[in-house]
């Protein structure tokens, strides 16, 4: 028993010493920001990873030929100072700024972006992103193994100029030029380290990186933290405040959530839910809610009896309460669905409606002649308790208000991810991101056949309104071609949206010029800390 | 003198306790659609988590279902997968250690060599990978705990069986001509079940702990079906703002687990009072 | 002696196979690939994929190309993290692992002997029972219960430890040895009293006291090393348990060991990162039973030729 004492004397006295400033106003005063980043990143490679926390690494590791303004979502000059656009829109000639260099003192030259183009295009490399630069002229063609002469594609040098010529005029275009997966590598330190092609190539390790972004790669342990620090030949480092950042890996909401109240870190970039009310209350300055580019919303396999029949799915959309499951269950400030596509900033607000009206839903289910006696249907999705707290609800509300038996089925996520693909299920919970600021990039993927659309719903009108869209130079006329189309998908219902994601975070005060944007995206050189 | 009474009267009337309170729980996980108060998955979103009061006399979760209902409706399956695993670990290792015990020679060697090299696995690797791959379900729940769990007794069945198939009733049995098989299944099994049975008590809880760890961990039972482990991770995870959800499902599954720890202990105490690893020292 | 260990090294050789063997099948057999992923890739792509890491030959081939690098302690390279082998991303969490089971078994031998002997010593008495009832909590309050709630009190409410993470802050590294140790020290308890209850009563004892020996002398020379042998037998086992015990921990607190990294992969179908761990898993078990066999024999000279190592 007098050991057990001695021994809590003991932990008391250590834990004491811990009282003292917390390091994020250590950190701060050093500069240095320390941003909670979800899952260890599975790699730095720009070309390789396809996820968020991999995206904030490399926002600070590389810079592509353009920015991202978190202003406007637009973009700002990159590694290309200025950029010509042709009037039919299917050329663009990018002009390179003199001082942008790597971080071995290489200056950054458009056969680097050549090099790399080339490389997430080449069929060996496996890239999964690959499809982001498409929009170029036989980009898909050289992906696919049609063309094997990398040529073809429309790429172009001539006097230290990128010429660049696109499949379609792609008014977006500049934007997915924000997008990581069209970053640049440095060619040499590739092919130095494993080639072209390597999976395995060790030029993202410490030692061997270089980069061209406003930051480099300081070290990097696994599971504990990604430190990058300013890259002094950054061309804009001189406006860059940020002496340096520390990725730390941490994906449990709850520990997280600790840790920013402790003071260790800026940025949590979640919250847990039962907690979000609290913060609303207690630290309203430090919780983030803003709109996110993302809709969640239920996949319906439209193969399959009853779910082939419009009024029973119409019937499905409208026995759901979203603003229930938004007030109760997210308790986030998420905005209901009334359209596939989130409706942005920049222009696009569909006028498509998605109601709530249970008489209404029985009404359609009789249309449908669907007797609800049959074997339940099936909400298949991956096993997370967000998840099923919202499965869990719609469940009640489809018994309540038609009397519709549903089971609930939770796998794993590769186990979803493959019956999806396959088609072994009859509702599944899906969630979108867009990877650029346009509706395209939602719409697109509904498309007949399209690897993500999954429901196997096909609509020939539909197809030919984003054809027709894509030749558009107009963003308004484009825009307005993709309100019919959002109109007919919301009509059909293959996929019931539910809401629109919210991004819910925490940040410390101490850090300034933060943006809310819908691609919740803040380039490190344009923030500051107090 | 007396402090050995004392200790022994209130050791067996702990036994006697765990024994109530086993089949009251029993009597509980068969009965729990009458006794819960409310419907388990009627949801109530506009209460949300509420703390324990008169509606709800241990409160709410977050999707303002009933936890009293929750708790009873988990004891089946956590009670579920303790006994069926159990089952399938006495199925196993009881025909594994006849089989064993009474050819003897080669065939035990070699079949307890098997159980030797099999101890030597990591055995809660494999379940998790089983659970992770295959789905998380419970006929997989129990069938994957069970089958690593019954190497244990087949080393005491055969034990067992060594001793009786020495006994005057077998080699009759053998003399007149029985079939291995006859003998097996007649003769030897049923004298060993007793002590199969008290044995496999302690593995009962052993089998709901693993259970509860597995749930933990996110790899227990689907919903709408829950069992205490899961409750018991749901109330990890919003304890900082819900401490009931932790608390009470926390609390009946170590009652339980005390219950039947107890139980096994005791049980097998007067079947061998002299082994020294018993619970009640 | 020597030899004795040799034969059970040599089991290690079948019993690792198999343990490949199995995972193999398993992963195999399982749905969804390493690289199914929310955005569909083409399968063309896919085809590339399995092509770079030879899934795309025939299982046996697989197995034996594994098989072969394995022995040269090559595990192959991750296919979740790009550019890193097994053996580095374990290597990252394994000495993690490796200390935190130690330090909850020396906590647990700590506390358990400590308490098992006070109750050996006062047999009935208030410090027997006081011990052995904390013993039995330790039991009856399983590491996913415990864990939580050490962190609710004196993480949350009272703001005594960080409750996340392993060295990463003074004081981090306590609660978890507790919530890994306390369901071992109870068991450790009840060996030790167990045993010194024994030993106490054997006749070398009251010889020893006969003499006139002092009683410290006679509890911690003499009894203490017959008595703790229970526990020193069950060493073996209880680290291989405290392993897997070290999963639950290692979630509770974010503890970035190899058990997180085990469950990541199988979700992640990692092939090589989940044979690996398996592998490394089996290793460990075996040798650490090993050793306490080992420590067991040499405490116990009625062991050493005996087979306690058979």
């Amino acid at each position: 028993m007098r050991f057990l004492l001695v021994f809590l004397i003991l932990l008391i006295s250590c834990s004491e010493s811990t009282e003292q400033k917390s390091k994020v106003d250590i950190y701060t005063e050093k500069g240095i920001l320390l941003l909670g980043n979800g899952t260890e990143p599975s790699g730095i490679d720009p070309h390789l990873v396809t996820g968020v926390p991999e995206h904030k690494i490399l926002l600070a590791l590389l810079e592509g030929l353009v920015v991202f303004n978190p202003k406007n979502n637009g973009v700002l000059p990159g590694v290309a100072e200025d950029w010509n656009v042709s009037d039919d829109g299917l050329s663009y000639t990018f002009i390179f700024n003199p001082d942008a260099k790597w971080t071995n003192g290489d200056s950054v030259k458009p056969e680097d972006f050549a090099y790399s183009w080339e490389r997430i295009l080449s069929p060996d490399l496996g890239a999964q992103y690959a499809d982001m630069l498409y929009v170029i002229k036989n980009a898909e063609k050289f992906h696919k193994g049609d063309i094997k002469d990398f040529s073809q594609v429309g790429i172009s040098i001539t006097n230290n100029k990128l010429k660049v010529e696109l499949e379609n005029p792609t008014p977006y275009f500049l934007n997915i030029l924000t997008h990581y997966s069209t970053w640049p590598v440095h060619p040499e330190t590739v092919e130095k380290h494993g080639g072209m092609i390597s999976r395995n190539n060790q030029w993202t390790r410490v030692d061997n990186f270089v980069g061209n972004g406003p930051f480099k790669l300081e070290s990097w342990e696994i599971n504990k933290a990604l430190r990058v620090s300013r890259n002094d030949l950054y061309w804009g480092n001189s406006s860059n405040k940020i002496n340096g950042i520390e990725f730390i890996p941490i994906d449990n909401e709850l520990t997280q959530d600790r840790l920013f109240r402790s003071g260790g870190i800026h940025l949590a970039n979640t919250v847990p839910t039962e907690k979000i009310n609290r913060y609303r209350d207690e630290r309203p300055d430090e919780l983030y809610e803003h709109n996110y580019f993302g809709t969640y919303y239920y996949r319906i396999n439209t193969n399959k009896y009853p779910l082939n029949n419009i009024n029973f799915r119409k019937a499905l959309s409208l026995a759901i309460d979203r603003e229930l499951i938004v007030k109760s269950i997210l308790k986030g400030n998420q905005k209901i669905s009334y359209s596939f596509t989130p409706p942005d900033e920049n222009g696009y607000n569909p006028t498509t409606k998605l109601d709530f009206n249970p008489i209404k839903a029985k009404e359609f289910l009789e249309k449908s002649g669907y007797d609800v006696n049959n074997p339940p249907l099936e909400i298949l999705y991956n096993t997370s308790e967000g998840h099923q707290k919202i499965a869990q609800a719609i469940q009640e509300m489809w018994k309540k208000n038609l009397g519709l038996n549903v089971v609930l089925t939770n796998v794993d996520w590769k186990v979803y991810l493959t019956r999806e693909t396959q088609g072994e299920f009859d509702i599944s919970r899906a969630g979108w991101i867009g990877d650029y600021p346009d509706p395209f990039t939602f719409l697109d993927m509904m498309v007949t056949n399209r690897g993500n659309n999954k429901t196997g719903w096909s609509n020939s009108e539909f197809d030919n309104i984003l054809k027709n869209a894509a030749s558009q130079i107009s963003t308004s006329d484009r825009y307005n071609l993709y309100e019919k189309a959002e109109k007919i998908l919301i009509d059909e219902l293959p996929v019931i949206p539910l809401y629109t994601y919210t991004r819910t975070y925490l940040l410390s005060q101490r850090v300034k010029n933060w943006q809310n944007n819908i691609l919740d995206t803040n380039p490190y050189q344009f923030l500051s800390l107090e | 003198m007396w402090q050995d009474l004392f200790s022994e009267i209130s050791q067996r009337r702990v036994l006697l306790y765990s024994l109530l309170y086993t089949f009251f729980l029993i009597l509980i996980a068969i009965f729990a659609p009458l006794l819960a108060p409310y419907d388990v998955s009627e949801q109530n979103l506009l209460l949300g988590a509420s703390s324990p009061s008169f509606q709800n006399i241990l409160g709410t979760d977050v999707l303002g279902r009933d936890l009293f209902s929750r708790i009873l409706y988990g004891s089946r399956i956590s009670l579920l997968v303790g006994f069926l695993a159990t089952f399938v670990a006495i199925t196993i290792g009881l025909s594994y250690g006849a089989v064993s015990g009474y050819f003897g020679g080669k065939i035990d060697t070699l079949m307890m060599r098997i159980v030797d090299i099999l101890d030597g696995l990591p055995f809660v690797i494999f379940i998790i990978l089983i659970l992770v791959i295959f789905g998380r379900d419970i006929y997989f729940l129990f069938i994957s705990i069970g089958a690593f769990g019954w190497l244990s007794m087949a080393r005491i069945v055969r034990l067992q069986v060594l001793g009786l198939r020495k006994k005057e009733f077998v080699i009759a049995a053998q003399i007149m001509g029985a079939s291995s098989f006859r003998i097996l299944t007649r003769h030897i099994i049923p004298n060993v079940l007793g002590t199969v049975i008290i044995y496999s008590t302690l593995l009962v809880p052993q089998f709901m702990l693993l259970e509860a760890f597995l749930s933990f961990l996110g790899l227990g039972v689907q919903p709408p079906d829950s069992s205490w482990g899961i409750l018991i991770r749901e109330g990890a995870n919003t304890m900082e703002e819900y401490w009931w959800l932790l608390i009470f499902p926390a609390f009946f599954f170590s009652l339980t687990l005390f219950a039947l720890n107890f139980l096994g202990d005791g049980l097998r105490d007067i079947l061998d009072p002299r082994d020294t690893q018993k619970l009640e020292n | 002696m020597i030899q004795l260990i040799l034969k059970r090294l040599l089991t290690y050789i079948p019993v690792l196979l198999i343990v490949v063997i199995i995972t193999f099948l398993m992963i195999h057999a399982a749905p969804g690939g390493p690289f199914d992923a929310e955005r569909v890739a083409s399968p063309e792509i896919i085809e590339k994929l399995n092509e770079a890491y030879n899934l795309d030959k025939p299982l046996h081939v697989q197995i034996f190309n594994y098989l072969y690098g394995a022995i040269q302690g090559d595990f192959g390279p991750s296919f979740k993290y790009p550019g890193r082998t097994v053996s580095e991303l374990i290597m990252s969490g394994l000495p993690t692992t490796i200390e935190l089971a130690v330090y909850s078994i020396l906590f647990a031998i700590f506390l358990g002997v400590f308490s098992g002997l006070l109750a050996s010593l006062n047999p009935g008495k208030f410090l027997d029972v006081a011990p052995m009832s904390i013993s039995l909590l330790g039991i009856c309050i399983p590491s996913i219960i415990l864990g939580p709630i050490l962190v609710l009190i004196f993480g949350i409410w009272y703001d005594f430890f960080p409750v996340y993470g392993w060295g990463d802050n003074p004081g981090d590294k306590i609660l978890p040895t507790i919530t890994l140790g306390t369901a071992y020290a109870a068991i450790f308890a009840r060996l030790t009293r167990g045993g010194m209850l024994e030993i106490l009563g054997q006749d070398f004892i009251r010889t020893a006291r006969a003499k006139g020996l002092s009683e410290t002398r006679i509890i911690f020379v003499h009894a203490l090393r017959g008595g703790i042998l229970p526990v020193i037998s069950f060493l073996g086992p209880a680290i291989a348990g405290l392993l897997a015990g070290s999963f639950v921990v290692e979630t509770i607190f974010q503890i970035n060991g190899i058990g997180r990294f085990y469950v990541q992969a199988a979700f992640n179908r990692d092939y090589t990162m989940i044979l690996g761990t398996s592998i490394l898993f089996t290793f460990m078990t075996l040798t650490f039973v090993l050793i306490s066999d080992i420590l067991a024999s040499f405490l116990n000279p009625t062991l050493r030729d005996s087979g306690g190592l058979e």
